[in-house]
């Protein structure tokens, strides 16, 4: 399946992602709201893991780099891979160029979760408060309520991926609804529900990190073997089931692993819009079209494009913060229009 | 903001609910920040426990004498947020959709002039609260009450419009970027309301009483700094604010306020830089919505260091009382007074 062409550009496009991601990162841990010296930086960095010989940084700026910084830059990272990985895995699943990770009712049901903990519920208890949990659980509702209510309609006459998607729309649109409902009965909780919508990593740590790691993973894993088998589904599922693929199995287990990592994305930063939908783009431009290629390249190139995109939200108007999710639309959307215009041109 | 995003190539986008959602937030959220440092929690009861503030004093409604209003000054106009306005006769049906001017009416003694509350006017606990929304006025179950004064601190809606229409005299008072402005508005009330001596009066009381605190908090040569925090995302208030302004009477310098003018006066700020900042005073203005107090502003990764921090003048205050610029604005200047002064 895979043209020798397409084999030979995956090397070099995983290799120029991985290069990027270097690059943003160091930049990330290096610039933010206090300035740190360069050098003293990468001192403490190197400290931290056992190479001593650099000058480190004092005490308390050592402390913002390694609690806040650092921290701050894995969670973008693993947050923007995530949701690019899960959109390129939807867009597969789906054949369909506009789906993304919130396709399904992701957001829509992390949304009420959290305002529904915001508005009712003890938000502090344990390391990371309620939040992220209701939000984790809510997204995973979602998505399973869609998938249900998709495949009840598909067992009356209706049919595959078309009815599948059509359900994400009306599970979607009935929990922002109530989302919606919710937190106009509590105005009083207003800016935490929207300081949460708009996306969150201004208050990252590492216990974010460790609990969105293992479902990220997991799910990372299953996504990144799935490539031959969305490749295959690509020229249809009667082609593909000659090929030996089982066209619903793959469906059923791919949307799984790309709504669980997307569920434990958005648990911890809230929701950020365009990343899952643009990324995947831009790979496909620059790459190609193999879904053995778009993954892996897609999760690198995620990964570097929030920590960017986070980088500038916490720079342009240093000490105050810009909301995550304004950036990403704000420079994917016109990004993603260019892209779009030079495709249909050339 | 919005014109590269509403293009026509990603328009189908939009449509998408959760992307939506994001560009309505974004158009929503300065307005939303600004409402909500007004707006109070209705999660506790407060009503009860009116005194979280310490300092005591805190019902200014009992202080001043519930006269009746002065029939003789009417018809008055008077200059509020939507421009000069006339009220006909002394109000007896008033609706008021902000707790802060809820809580100035009952000062001025208004009082027993008031009609209905919105339901976030949780203070003092006689006014009438009702399940009107000061966010999302709804103007037919206001006119509903028969208001002949309508009273809010924000128009999102066209409800200003929708009263005028109706024949209806509307105040439109917003947030104050200063404390003076918020007297202003408070006499404005009073002039509204037949009761302009007594609104004086409670001004200078307010006036004198924080001066007074200012006056109580001990001295520092060097400017100590102030951290307020609405949230435990780092929301801050800056000094164009009432509260920033208070902040600027006690002398102290305002972390917030090295963020660009575009960040507006309630800016999100970095973690890293108010840990850099190293503010001597902490104000915590989210111990009820988000259970933050001085133990887990110490447990922030890097706090522990922070002065504040060590010289144990980190504080919790009345979500509500902190928010409004009613008279209850000394009792939370008391309280900081009290802070700086614990920890020397």
């Amino acid at each position: 399946m895979l043209a020798g062409g397409q084999r030979r550009r995956r090397g070099p496009a995983l290799v120029g992602a991985g290069v990027l991601l270097l690059l943003v990162a160091l930049a990330g841990v290096s610039i933010g709201a206090v300035p740190l010296p360069f050098g003293e930086v990468v001192g403490s960095l190197l400290r931290r893991i056992g190479v001593h010989g650099g000058t480190p940084l004092p005490a308390t700026q050592d402390a913002i780099l390694l609690e806040w910084r650092v921290p701050r830059v894995v969670l973008a990272a693993l947050v923007g891979g995530t949701l690019a990985l899960a959109g390129a895995s939807y867009q597969g699943v789906f054949r369909n160029a506009l789906a993304d990770p919130y396709l399904l009712g992701a957001a829509s049901g992390a949304g009420l979760g959290a305002t529904v903990v915001i508005a009712w519920g003890p938000t502090q208890l344990g390391p990371l408060g309620t939040v992220p949990v209701a939000a984790f659980v809510g997204s995973l509702t979602g998505v399973g309520l869609a998938y249900a209510l998709g495949a009840a309609a598909s067992r009356h006459g209706g049919g595959g991926t078309a009815t599948l998607l059509l359900a994400g729309i009306a599970v979607s649109s009935f929990l922002t609804a109530a989302q919606t409902l919710v937190q106009q009965t509590h105005t009083d909780d207003l800016r935490l529900i929207y300081s949460w919508i708009l996306g969150r990593l201004g208050a990252a740590q590492w216990d974010d990190v460790t609990m969105a790691l293992p479902y990220v993973v997991v799910s990372a894993v299953v996504m990144l073997l799935s490539g031959r088998a969305l490749d295959v589904l690509a020229v249809g599922d009667d082609e593909a089931t000659t090929l030996g693929v089982r066209p619903r199995r793959v469906r059923l287990v791919v949307l799984l692993a790309a709504s669980l990592g997307t569920a434990a994305a958005v648990a911890v930063s809230g929701l950020i819009g365009f990343v899952g939908l643009v990324v995947p783009h831009v790979v496909r431009r620059l790459a190609g079209g193999s879904y053995r290629t778009v993954l892996p390249v897609s999760l690198v190139g995620g990964a570097a494009f929030m920590v960017a995109a986070d980088l500038a939200a916490r720079t342009l108007l240093a000490p105050a913060e810009l909301p995550i999710g304004v950036v990403t639309a704000f420079v994917g959307a016109p990004f993603f229009a260019a892209l779009l215009r030079s495709g249909s041109s050339s | 903001m919005k014109s590269p995003l509403t293009g026509r190539s990603t328009r189908r986008l939009t449509r998408h609910p959760a992307l939506r959602r994001l560009f309505t937030g974004v158009a929503v959220a300065p307005l939303v920040l600004a409402a909500a440092a007004c707006s109070s929690s209705s999660s506790t009861a407060t009503s009860t426990a009116p005194s979280a503030a310490a300092g005591g004093s805190s019902s200014a409604s009992s202080a001043v004498s519930s006269a009746a209003a002065d029939p003789a000054t009417f018809p008055v106009t008077v200059t509020a947020g939507n421009g000069q306005v006339t009220v006909p006769a002394a109000p007896k049906a008033i609706v008021s959709l902000a707790p802060s001017l809820t809580e100035m009416l009952y000062a001025i003694g208004a009082g027993p002039q008031v009609k209905a509350v919105d339901d976030q006017s949780n203070f003092p606990a006689e006014a009438p609260r009702t399940k009107l929304s000061g966010f999302k006025p709804n103007a037919e179950a206001i006119a509903g009450y028969a208001p002949d004064l309508v009273v809010l601190s924000g128009d999102t809606s066209g409800l200003v419009a929708a009263l005028t229409k109706l024949k209806v005299p509307v105040l439109l008072l917003e947030a104050p970027k200063t404390i003076e402005d918020g007297y202003t508005e408070e006499v404005a009330l009073g002039r509204a309301t037949g009761h302009e001596a007594q609104a004086r009066t409670a001004v200078d009381g307010t006036r004198k009483r924080i001066a007074a605190a200012v006056a109580a908090a001990p001295k520092d040569d060097r400017k100590r700094k102030v951290y307020h925090e609405l949230d435990p995302t780092y929301y801050s208030v800056t000094s164009a604010t009432f509260i920033g302004d208070l902040y600027r009477q006690f002398g102290l310098t305002n972390i917030a306020d090295s963020s660009p003018k575009a960040a507006g006066g309630y800016p999100q700020l970095s973690a890293e830089f108010v840990v850099q900042a190293a503010p001597d005073l902490i104000v915590l203005a989210d111990g009820r919505c988000c259970q933050q107090d001085p133990a887990a502003v110490a447990k922030r990764p890097a706090f522990a260091t922070v002065p504040a921090v060590m010289g144990g003048r980190v504080v919790t205050v009345n979500d509500d009382i902190a928010s409004r610029w009613g008279p209850r604005l000394a009792d939370f200047a008391e309280q900081i007074a009290k802070t700086l002064g614990g920890a020397g």
